[in-house]
């Protein structure tokens, strides 16, 4: 790295003018951080009465739940996610190839949904305790015991379920790549399967474990929807009642202060374990051949067949065989103008937001290559809105637009006489905007894991050649990075798509998405009128999910 | 990896932004036609009243719908707000609409003939449009009486044997409220904390969860809503809810007493509501006695207006006494109700 730098210096290329890149990303940071911002001021605002309450009552409680919940999502994400990676990359077993992708669906459950879903599968009524009840001749609740999943271990369990993908699909790509061929080597030492996956796999992949697992925790800060339904009053529940149920926007805004320190902790956790080794791929990809994967015996395959379906089976079939049965009575719905003007308008939300995710990411990039420096500092700004739940985010964000609009229809009145109307916060570009800032991290991290493998002296050779900045960017880089751009692409839009707190505090008058649909039935205690948009998220968010594995695949045969 | 290729991205990217610019176009508040209606109530639910204002007048109708945080939408939104007419379905969030400065006082004699003196604001900020009863959901199997009250429910009796939403709810507040007017502060949380300890399960769920829980056996008395059992029982398309509605008795509490707590849903007129003319003219409609019948028949609820029956189903479960304390006087407590939820940790059930 170093030295790639050094040659940029001495070869005679012409130094970047950035001065209108720097106004650039200033705009870029200003807007990612204005709801932070108009958020701190508020809860400046206030006297500290509710923060009092809050800390005697809620507080020590909402945040040992939180713990609990986040250590649990941890464990079993990391857990599952790694499991099933390394089944699936090491090991033969009957079908292998259509698990390996199949495992990414549940990331297409969003959370909510999935806690309706378990509960109404587990429930008294539901269908596992009525097969239990009619096989062993039981009649009330009182003759058996069965586990009961409103609590924050079955909260943790089933965000574990529609989260783990991301620690799956991270460890599996290091896996495949790097870790692979170490592997392959110490295998061909003499060492036993296990003794590869502690001492070389579990090592090598470290990084992707932790970067996977750190998404998943920001998921489940950010969860509103489950933990409401599940009974289980984590922080971020907290602060949302402090703010609505009981009207105290300025103790919602210190609570959610106190939560941005934790955040920036578990973000700090996941810079400082990457800080702890370089990792570089080498050039290791022009490898050729390769050995063939482990073959099991028969009951060793069987096992791990059923060991890599179970997640795919309970966090994806069963939330999808229940939301089917809810739809199978009401196919009528599928034609309702509302649910397909949600459909659209989800659909157009999350391209919308993926596009300008991944193009502003891009520049980001682009002219982080180029500068030295704060230039890490400045991106991560950038990236702050993630660190947030979207509830909070969206609230900063409120205040900030209609403000924005206020200055707007004033000087529209005093100009032409009559006002705009809402133009910011009064149309889908709010929900856009809430999206992308909140989306950015997760363009970032994947384009900047990307990049960071490219060597770096690859576009200053392009540039030594006479190509501008932008244009070595364009033609050089931009091409190597096409599989990471799909990756973000579809990362943001299925992200998007199931976004719910923010899209519902946002949203226009008269504009639903899939998930506001969902929730707005949710909300009156008939999930099941809402299956048809649910299933529909889920579908919108398979297709691409379909296409990123299909595309990710890079297997080896 | 075509999909990306550059050739293929730009007209993508293109066709992307034309179809954003064309539905991310605000919507204008200028159009007399129209009436735009920000509400606490879910939309399925007020869908049938507002089809038949729209085939009645002409005007029709958007919706954004919030189940938190809408008064500070609109008040953020300020003067620029395209906000009509706020729906909500509680006293305190209609008190809390007022207080927050968002409305605009409406005096219509035509209004204020159909609804009561006492479910609507003498200032005409806010009107009460249907009524409903907090009432006890009791197993018809397990409990034989069929009288109950609300100070009952602290009672060590009925140990481990009730079932009830979330204390933060709504409409949990508003009851405990309502306690804490009658019986003042001390009294109502040793009260609460004698209810959290004849808690079978911690609060969690919907009203209807609570009659599916004594379906279930899980306990025996429910705090719930008296629309809920009729929507249950008329529920087509999942007819199992009708068990759970057929497994329960409604018992109204304090009948002998106070009366039964009851809340109302209702409407007022946002400040600065851009088609007042509309607005108007939709608030008139559902104090009609054509809209009251639509709630009172498709919604099960108790209409405001008395010379309009309540079905005929939720007739039958009996007459419902109102608690006559002014609804005001519920509001005024809920803040105070909302505290001491938190503070008895009413909502970790009787384990803790």
């Amino acid at each position: 790295m170093t030295a790639a730098i050094d040659t940029q210096r001495n070869l005679p290329v012409r130094a970047p003018r950035l001065a209108r890149a720097y106004w650039l990303i200033g705009l870029i940071v200003t807007i990612a951080i204005l709801p932070i911002v108009s958020l701190i001021i508020i809860a400046f605002q206030g006297n500290l009465d509710e923060l009092t309450h809050v800390f005697q009552t809620v507080l020590p409680k909402a945040l040992g739940t939180s713990a609990i919940l986040l250590g649990l999502v941890a464990l079993l994400t990391a857990s599952m996610g790694v499991t099933s990676a390394w089944l699936v990359t090491t090991f033969d077993f009957p079908l292998r190839r259509a698990l390996s992708w199949l495992l990414v669906l549940p990331i297409a459950i969003p959370p909510y949904i999935a806690a309706y879903c378990f509960v109404e599968f587990l429930h008294f009524a539901g269908p596992v305790q009525t097969l239990i009840r009619e096989a062993f001749d039981f009649h009330t609740h009182s003759d058996y015991w069965f586990p009961d999943i409103r609590n924050v271990w079955g909260a943790g369990f089933i965000l574990s379920l529609t989260l783990y993908p991301y620690v799956y699909m991270a460890t599996r790509v290091v896996f495949l790549m790097q870790a692979r061929n170490a592997a392959d080597v110490a295998r061909s030492l003499g060492a036993s399967n296990a003794r590869v996956f502690l001492k070389v796999l579990l090592p090598m992949s470290r990084p992707a474990i932790i970067a996977g697992v750190a998404l998943a925790l920001m998921e489940t800060l950010n969860d509103i929807g489950a933990s409401e339904y599940l009974g289980v009053r984590t922080l971020t529940f907290s602060i949302y009642n402090t703010w609505l149920g009981r009207g105290s926007l300025t103790g919602a805004a210190q609570l959610a202060v106190i939560m941005l320190v934790i955040v920036a902790f578990v973000l700090w956790l996941e810079v400082y374990s990457r800080r702890m080794m370089r990792y570089n791929s080498g050039r290791a990809s022009t490898i050729k051949a390769r050995p063939a994967r482990i073959q099991l015996s028969r009951p060793r395959a069987l096992l791990a067949m059923m060991a890599t379906a179970a997640p795919v089976l309970v966090g994806f079939g069963i939330p999808v065989g229940v939301l089917l049965r809810f739809a199978s009575k009401r196919l009528d719905q599928s034609l309702d103008p509302i649910f397909l003007s949600a459909l659209k308008n989800s659909i157009l939300v999350g391209v919308a937001t993926s596009f300008l995710v991944v193009a502003v990411c891009l520049f980001l990039l682009h002219i982080g290559r180029l500068i030295t420096g704060p230039k890490r500092w400045i991106i991560r700004l950038a990236t702050i809105g993630y660190t947030l739940p979207g509830t909070i985010l969206a609230l900063g964000l409120l205040y900030v637009l209609t403000s924005l609009d206020s200055v707007l229809n004033t000087a529209s009145r005093a100009i032409v006489g009559m006002p705009v109307g809402l133009i910011f916060s009064g149309s889908a570009f709010a929900i856009i905007l809430v999206s992308t800032i909140r989306f950015m991290a997760v363009g970032e991290s994947s384009l900047s894991a990307a990049l960071s493998k490219l060597p770096a002296n690859l576009d200053a050779a392009a540039r030594n050649l006479g190509h501008s900045p932008i244009a070595a960017s364009r033609d050089v880089l931009l091409p190597l990075l096409r599989p990471a751009i799909l990756t973000s692409l579809i990362l943001i839009f299925v992200d998007t798509v199931k976004e719910l707190s923010s899209a519902i505090l946002l949203r226009p008058i008269g504009f639903n998405t899939l998930a506001t649909l969902v929730y707005e039935n949710a909300s009156r205690a008939a999930v099941e009128d809402g299956a048809i948009a649910a299933l529909a998220i889920v579908a919108v968010s398979v297709v691409p999910v379909f296409i990123l594995s299909r595309a990710l695949a890079g297997d080896r045969p | 990896m075509t999909l990306l290729s550059g050739a293929s991205l730009r007209p993508v990217l293109a066709a992307v932004s034309l179809s954003i610019a064309s539905f991310a176009t605000p919507i204008t508040a200028s159009a007399e036609d129209v009436v735009n209606i920000y509400s606490y109530r879910q939309p399925p639910l007020i869908e049938p009243v507002l089809t038949a204002f729209t085939a009645k007048t002409g005007i029709k109708t958007n919706v954004l719908f919030l189940d938190k945080g809408l008064e500070e939408r609109i008040l953020a939104e300020g003067e620029n707000s395209p906000a009509d007419v706020i729906l909500a379905v509680d006293i305190a969030r209609l008190s809390s609409i007022v207080d927050k400065g968002v409305t605009q006082p409406v005096t219509d004699e035509a209004i204020n003939g159909k609804i009561p003196a006492e479910y609507r604001d003498p200032a005409g900020n806010w009107f009460g449009l249907t009524k409903r009863g907090r009432v006890i959901y009791a197993s018809k199997d397990r409990v034989a009486q069929n009288e109950i009250t609300y100070a009952e429910l602290a009672d060590p009796k009925w140990k481990g044997k009730i079932c009830t939403r979330s204390g933060q709810h709504d409409y949990n507040l508003a009851l405990i409220s309502s306690v804490i007017a009658h019986e003042g502060p001390e009294k109502a949380e040793s009260w609460l904390t004698g209810v959290k300890a004849n808690l079978a399960r911690k609060p969690e769920g919907g009203d209807r969860d609570q009659a599916k829980a004594i379906f279930a056996g899980e306990c025996d008395i429910a705090l719930g809503n008296t629309y809920y059992v009729g929507q249950m029982l008329t529920n087509e398309k999942e007819p199992e809810q009708k068990d759970w509605a057929g497994a329960i008795k409604v018992l109204f509490p304090d009948a002998a007493g106070n009366g039964t707590h009851v809340n109302v849903s209702g409407m007022a007129m946002a400040k600065y509501a851009p088609n007042k003319a509309s607005a108007l003219a939709l608030m008139f409609f559902l104090a009609s006695e054509e809209a009251q019948k639509i709630y009172a028949e498709k919604v099960f609820e108790y209409p405001v207006d008395p010379a309009v029956a309540p079905s005929e189903l939720v007739a039958n479960w009996g007459v419902l006494k109102g608690d006559s304390l002014p609804l005001v006087d519920i509001a005024k407590n809920r803040k105070a109700a909302s505290e001491m939820v938190d503070r008895v940790a009413f909502d970790d059930g009787s384990g803790s």
